[in-house]
């Protein structure tokens, strides 16, 4: 009798487990097929990418190094690791400060402050282009330069010192008070003290602003498109599809080849990631 | 002084240090943020074309937007669409992908990492893939589609199925929203579930008497914050329009945006299009501030003293 009942329970417990996993590897086909197709396309021949095959008669490696030595593709590449790489470490440098200030200081006007923050980070960059472009290319001549996307970041940037301060808040002020009575300065107590125990949300922030940096397309086309030699990996990319307008194979090895460093890196970094999309949304 | 006044000096001391570490963001608020607002406001009550001394013309710009301007009222359907529709389907498949992952005994980790990836893949990356996904003639999605015959839509050169276009690219980089749900959902109370059950709750039930009253704040978050997103949504539009009308990308293109049938034009490319393209920089800034009114309207939502959903952590 028991036996029959535990009988009937593990196999509702089977039948449970084979609908969740079907389910989720009808969710997985739904994620994972677009970057099937996309590699199937990337090496396929000129003429059979124009048709509906999904399969490649022939496997045409070669369209990685045709796509590679497309005249200005290194060039993308560079400015784009210019682009991310500087203005990661910038953000990065500038943001940890105010964020410790904004979690750990207690002054008047800290609320307000913190609002401004969140303002900032919701404000679509469009609203202010007209201005900035106008200050960049008129007043400073650097249009056509990655500076006006580079500078910027030396200046703290909202979003990063949202998602810091949220990681900050979860530091016990017992190890700062700690700091300050052996004798530490502030700026001691932030090197020594909180820099350390803030890795994995300062590898987060990095994360983001590299990527956000990787991914602009708003800011090259504004400060970049009148000259090919300062694009960007995301700029270029869609002009490329304009200039092989027919060739989808090229054209989706190319995608591949902008999308590839992203998810590398997230293979080595997966927990910093995943720990500060969690920041930004549940620890509120 | 010191002697007199230590406490002062103290304040004064921690108020210096205070400032000191917030100075870069103060200094970058001010020209990033207050100086280029109120220099789009001026400029929106202006004729200016980059090269001339702007030339005060009072309200003409803002009732040319909104009466004669003939991209406005589209791109304002299709933001409006974009964030009742496409933010509702996003927050629905999140929710529903992170439900799933929670579920899920075996693979975990795999099943994970492949609901998120598409996430990371850039943008203009991803709008490409699926411009050529979605191909009305040769795309795979289409080629599966007929043989399984299903009727094959236009998708992103049918005025009534690029929006819809969109929102599968938009639901393909959910995982942002998956890993927010997800946390959620692993802290709510196990012992709220085991009462539940104890009582006789159905699943349906348990889902709707405990876990939706849980991650109701993860929901409007997600909701409020998809909308702002929405409003800013600029690159996939922008890209799938001209990638689709076969448009040749580079510099000073003259194009017609939004195509098929303006169906892709969203507020941010009308900012592009007036200021950068056309060259009507005062006309640009009723734009920018009509999206700027509308985000921070959606920001105090977020940010209401009562019932807000980010605090100041007091």
């Amino acid at each position: 009798m028991s036996g029959a009942r535990t009988g009937r329970k593990s196999s509702r417990a089977v039948l449970h487990w084979v609908g969740v996993h079907s389910l989720g590897v009808a969710a997985a086909l739904f994620f994972v097929l677009p970057f099937v197709f996309l590699l199937l396309t990337s090496l396929m021949g000129d003429r059979q990418a124009l048709t509906r095959d999904l399969w490649p008669d022939t496997w045409e490696w070669g369209n990685y190094a045709k796509v590679w030595h497309t005249p200005g593709f290194l060039t993308w590449w560079r400015n784009t690791l210019l682009y991310a790489g500087l203005g990661t470490l910038l953000t990065v440098v500038s943001s940890v400060p105010v964020a410790y200030a904004l979690a750990k200081f207690r002054f008047r006007g800290r609320r307000l402050a913190l609002l401004l923050v969140i303002a900032m980070m919701m404000l679509p960059p469009q609203v202010v282009v007209i201005p900035m472009y106008l200050f960049w290319a008129k007043q400073l001549d650097l249009s056509g330069t990655l500076w006006p996307l580079i500078v910027p970041m030396a200046f703290g940037d909202a979003f990063s010192i949202f998602l810091l301060r949220q990681f900050l808040l979860t530091i016990p002020d017992e190890y700062l008070d700690a700091a300050r009575v052996d004798g530490c300065g502030e700026v001691r107590t932030l090197l020594r003290v909180v820099l350390p125990m803030a890795k994995p949300g300062i590898a987060a922030v990095a994360l983001f602003q590299f990527f956000c940096a990787w991914n602009d397309y708003f800011g090259p086309q504004i400060y970049a498109s009148d000259n090919p030699a300062a694009w960007t990996l995301s700029y270029g990319l869609e002009s490329f599809k304009g200039a092989h307008h027919t060739n989808w194979n090229l054209t989706m090895a190319a995608t591949v080849l902008v999308m590839a460093p992203v998810i590398v890196l997230f293979f080595f970094a997966q927990k910093a990631f995943v720990e500060g999309v969690t920041l930004t949304g549940v620890k509120g | 002084m010191t002697g007199a006044h230590p406490l002062r000096s103290k304040r004064r001391r921690s108020a210096l240090r205070t400032a000191a570490f917030l100075s870069p963001w103060l200094i970058g608020f001010a020209v990033f943020f207050v100086y280029p607002l109120l220099s789009t406001l001026y400029f929106s009550f202006t004729r200016y074309d980059g090269f001339r001394q702007p030339a005060f013309n009072g309200l003409d710009n803002w009732s040319y937007v909104f009466t004669d301007y003939p991209l406005f009222w589209p791109a304002m359907r299709n933001t409006l669409w974009l964030v009742l529709v496409m933010v509702t389907c996003r927050v629905a498949f999140g929710l529903g992908i992170g439900l799933l992952i929670t579920k899920i005994k075996t693979g975990t980790g795999i099943f994970r990492t492949l609901f998120y990836l598409p996430y990371l893949a850039p943008p203009v990356a991803a709008t490409l893939a699926f411009v050529f996904l979605l191909n009305p003639g040769t795309g795979p999605v289409n080629t599966l589609l007929d043989a399984v015959g299903l009727p094959t839509p236009g998708w992103f050169t049918d005025a009534d199925w690029s929006k819809p276009a969109l929102t599968a690219l938009a639901l393909w980089g959910v995982g942002d929203l998956m890993v927010i749900f997800m946390a959620a959902l692993l802290d709510v109370p196990k012992e709220q579930y085991e009462a539940a059950e104890l009582d006789g709750a159905g699943a349906w039930a348990r889902f709707r008497h405990i876990t939706l009253p849980n991650i109701s704040p993860i929901i409007m978050f997600a909701v409020v914050t998809g909308v702002i997103q929405a409003m800013q949504y600029y690159a996939q539009p922008l890209v799938a329009g001209k990638v689709a009308a076969g448009v040749i990308g580079g510099s000073g293109q003259q194009f017609e945006p939004g195509y098929p049938d303006k169906s892709t034009l969203t507020l941010p490319q009308l900012v592009y299009n007036l200021g950068f393209q056309r060259f009507d920089y005062g006309t640009a800034c009723v734009v920018a501030l009509v999206l700027f009114a509308l985000s921070m309207a959606f920001t105090a939502l977020l940010m209401r003293r009562r019932g807000g959903l980010i605090g100041a952590g007091e």
